[in-house]
């Protein structure tokens, strides 16, 4: 008897390993509806990682990616309404569609700098003004939305997909991971690239430095001739344009619609991906993978149903899988993966001294 | 005859500031938030299908808002009914606040309490009345109790945040919720997922048509929580754990316990509101609840400033607001999520208060935070935080 039989007579090993052995089995299969799940937790954990690093807490990634994602439906419908669709360039590129895109970044940027002034000028509590952000955006893409969709607006559409030749996605071993990865319309592709962007920005340049030492060591940073004040503002604004990205993708490419509270919590999935991926953007990323696999898995275990003990997955009320990311998150922040070690200064105001 | 000496006069002149600065800067949030929302209300207009812009639109939306909230006895009772929930969850946080802990999930505590209640209600439907709603009440609060101490656990054994944890934990209990009621609970041969009436669990009206005992329950409950918090050695526990974790540590006190304790009596309040909510209110339970009680409960305790006794004017106002909401869609046509919109305003400008201070030169007035300690600490992996050496 060898030890893998061993291990699967104990029955909730058995299981576990059965489970692991069926994640492993379908994830080339459901590779790219996974995919499709990761942008906004992906790109919101991105912005968490600009803002924490600097030493801010932004909660309010949730809201930030909501307003975006309302403005971007927005913005597109009267843009479409003004000039008309147009002629759509590669990847379902429209002047429109493009219009709304900046729109909806620059009020995530708008936003940003609400949070940034609040928690860096104002010395408000950070947690309290994410907060705010959350229940404004919810407020105010609930109402405007409840006003215009009286008037059954005409969507300005969405993005489209890459599609690589079969010759590329039949490859053996790699061809279902290349076709998850770029067969994916203009956002998805882009957090490849913010993501790899932003590891070697924060781990290889000189504006990446400052932004640990500041996070860890506001106090020594400043000795040093660094601006506390003016890095964080200029982090947690640019670190909007990632909110507003994934806010975007929610209604210009994973659809063209825009429903009242859209991001479902998303956003602070994204926070929990930050956590799990240890405050690195690969890191990340692969945690923002992680959940998108939970996220998907009641829609995964209706195509590829899974058979043996595991056909009790199955008999789940649907419910179950609805709150199984939220659960997931529960569990890392619980801490059950190991410690995780946040930038010492996260989440404190500077006060600069005062000089004498 | 008595004589008002200068001494007197002087305590008298600072009790007066001192009223002055704790209403001044709750009262000056809501009226810019009003400015705030008016201008929403009437820039939107351009918005709607062949809008124009109507100045007085504004006024209208207000005008009824107000009516539907006081304009006769039964829009009164119908706002203290609304504001019942609210004053119990504005408890809850602001007790969280009081320990240095920010409960968003009172949402989700608030959704399970309803829902113990209700499986209990239901369950001692043809019971005499005082045992259904005695046990119905303890299995909503019980219920909320253990969902809050779950994110309290969690803080206090590996630090997980419980501003992340709570607000999944809501996420979660709307999913219990539709698993349960339109599964087990659900009742037979209904076209929609519904639970039976509570019958006898049904709370007996008080005043009005509406006014039900949750009203009672909500004012004996603001003075309890307040005496707990100022008058017991736990309150004081409470409150300087609140204030200084550390010093807490130093004094014998034990912060970890003092936040789980913390968390489940938030957690028992909040399960409370929902309990009156569906023993006063609905009676019985969909497969999703339509309430924003949870997060307006934020922006009572923020604008009560986590004080028990001043939770009860702060949800006064929410629920008014809630209230009114109802009459201003349809005589103003206006969507009611505008109220969200107002609450947000209001909590920014009272965040934004050394800024408001300073524009309006206000000396007297205290910061709002001073009740409510900082809460943004490090979450994930440490417990108390690294903080800055």
């Amino acid at each position: 008897m060898d030890v893998i039989s061993i291990l699967y007579g104990i029955p909730v090993l058995g299981i576990v390993f059965q489970l692991g052995g069926y994640l492993i089995q379908v994830v080339p299969t459901s590779a790219p509806i996974i995919m499709r799940s990761v942008p906004p937790l992906a790109l919101g954990a991105l912005c968490g990682v600009m803002c924490e690093r600097s030493g801010v807490v932004n909660i309010g990634i949730e809201g930030t990616m909501l307003a975006s994602a309302f403005t971007a439906w927005v913005v597109g419908i009267g843009m479409a309404d003004v000039m008309g669709h147009g002629l759509a360039g590669p990847l379902g590129f429209t002047i429109p569609l493009l219009i709304a895109l900046v729109a909806a970044v620059l009020v995530a940027i708008g936003i940003s700098l609400l949070h940034a002034w609040l928690s860096i000028s104002v010395r408000a509590d950070q947690i309290i003004s994410g907060t705010i952000i959350n229940i404004a955006a919810l407020g105010v893409t609930g109402y405007l939305n409840t006003i215009i969709a009286a008037t059954s607006p005409t969507s300005a559409g969405a993005f489209t997909r890459v599609t690589l030749p079969t010759s590329v996605t039949d490859l053996p071993g790699i061809g279902w991971l290349l076709a998850a990865l770029f067969n994916q319309g203009p956002i998805t592709l882009s957090v490849l690239v913010l993501v790899i962007g932003l590891q070697v920005w924060l781990f290889r340049t000189r504006w990446g430095l400052r932004t640990r030492a500041v996070g860890e060591h506001p106090k020594a940073a400043e000795t040093v001739g660094i601006d506390v004040v003016l890095l964080r503002y200029r982090n947690v604004v640019m670190a909007g344009i990632f909110a507003g990205l994934g806010g975007a993708y929610l209604s210009m490419e994973a659809g063209n619609s825009f429903q009242a509270n859209m991001t479902a919590g998303r956003g602070f999935i994204a926070l929990a991906a930050m956590i799990l991926g240890r405050w690195t953007p690969i890191g990340a990323f692969l945690a923002a993978v992680l959940f998108s696999l939970f996220q998907t898995l009641g829609q995964t275990i209706k195509f590829l149903p899974p058979t043996g003990d595991l056909t009790i997955m199955l008999q789940a009320p649907g419910q179950f899988y609805d709150a199984l990311p939220y659960l997931v998150t529960i569990v890392v922040l619980a801490g059950v993966v190991g410690r995780s070690i946040p930038p010492a200064a996260d989440g404190q105001p500077y006060e600069r001294e005062a000089a004498t | 005859m008595t004589v008002t000496t200068p001494a007197s006069r002087g305590r008298l002149r600072a009790a007066a500031s001192q009223a002055w600065g704790a209403v001044a800067l709750p009262v000056l949030s809501i009226l810019l938030a009003l400015v705030v929302g008016g201008v929403v209300i009437l820039v939107s207009q351009l918005l709607e299908p062949n809008g124009s812009l109507n100045p007085i639109r504004p006024f209208e939306a207000y005008r009824s808002l107000f009516l539907g909230a006081f304009g006769n006895v039964d829009n009164v009772v119908e706002t203290l009914v609304q504001t019942t929930p609210l004053v119990l969850a504005g408890l809850a946080v602001a007790i969280g606040f009081r320990a240095g802990l920010f409960n968003i999930g009172a949402q989700g505590q608030f959704t399970l309490g309803a829902l113990g209640a209700v499986i209990v209600g239901v369950a001692l439907a043809d019971q005499p009345g005082f045992v259904a709603i005695t046990a119905a009440v303890l299995a909503g609060t019980l219920v909320g109790a253990a969902y809050g101490f779950i994110p309290g656990f969690l803080k206090a054994i590996s630090g997980a945040h419980e501003v992340v944890t709570t607000i999944m934990l809501n996420y979660v209990a709307n999913s219990i919720l539709a698993a349960l009621v339109s599964g087990p609970l659900k009742v037979p041969n209904s076209p929609s997922p519904v639970t039976r009436d509570v019958g006898n669990a049904a709370f007996p009206i008080l005043i009005g048509t509406d006014g039900h005992l949750g009203l009672l329950i909500a004012l004996v409950m603001a003075f309890v929580i307040w005496w707990l918090l100022f008058r017991t050695t736990r309150g004081f526990e409470i409150r300087t754990v609140g204030a200084n974790p550390d010093a807490a540590r130093y004094a014998g006190m034990r912060p970890k316990l003092i936040t789980v304790f913390t968390m489940s009596l938030s957690g028992a309040l909040a399960g409370l509101a929902g309990a009156c909510v569906v023993l006063g209110v609905t009676h019985k339970m969909q497969s999703s609840f339509a309430t924003s009680v949870g997060f307006d409960a934020i922006a009572v305790a923020l604008l009560a400033r986590s004080n028990p006794l001043a939770v009860l004017p702060s949800a006064l106002l929410f629920g008014a607001m809630r209230a009114g909401s109802n009459r201003m869609q349809v005589e103003a046509r206006i969507p009611p999520e505008l109220i969200n919109v107002l609450v947000a305003t209001a909590l920014l400008f009272l965040v934004a208060t050394p800024v408001l201070r300073r524009v309006l030169r206000m000396r007297g007035a205290r910061p709002v935070t001073d009740a409510t300690p900082t809460i943004a600490r490090s979450y994930g992996g440490s417990g108390s935080g690294p903080g800055v050496p």
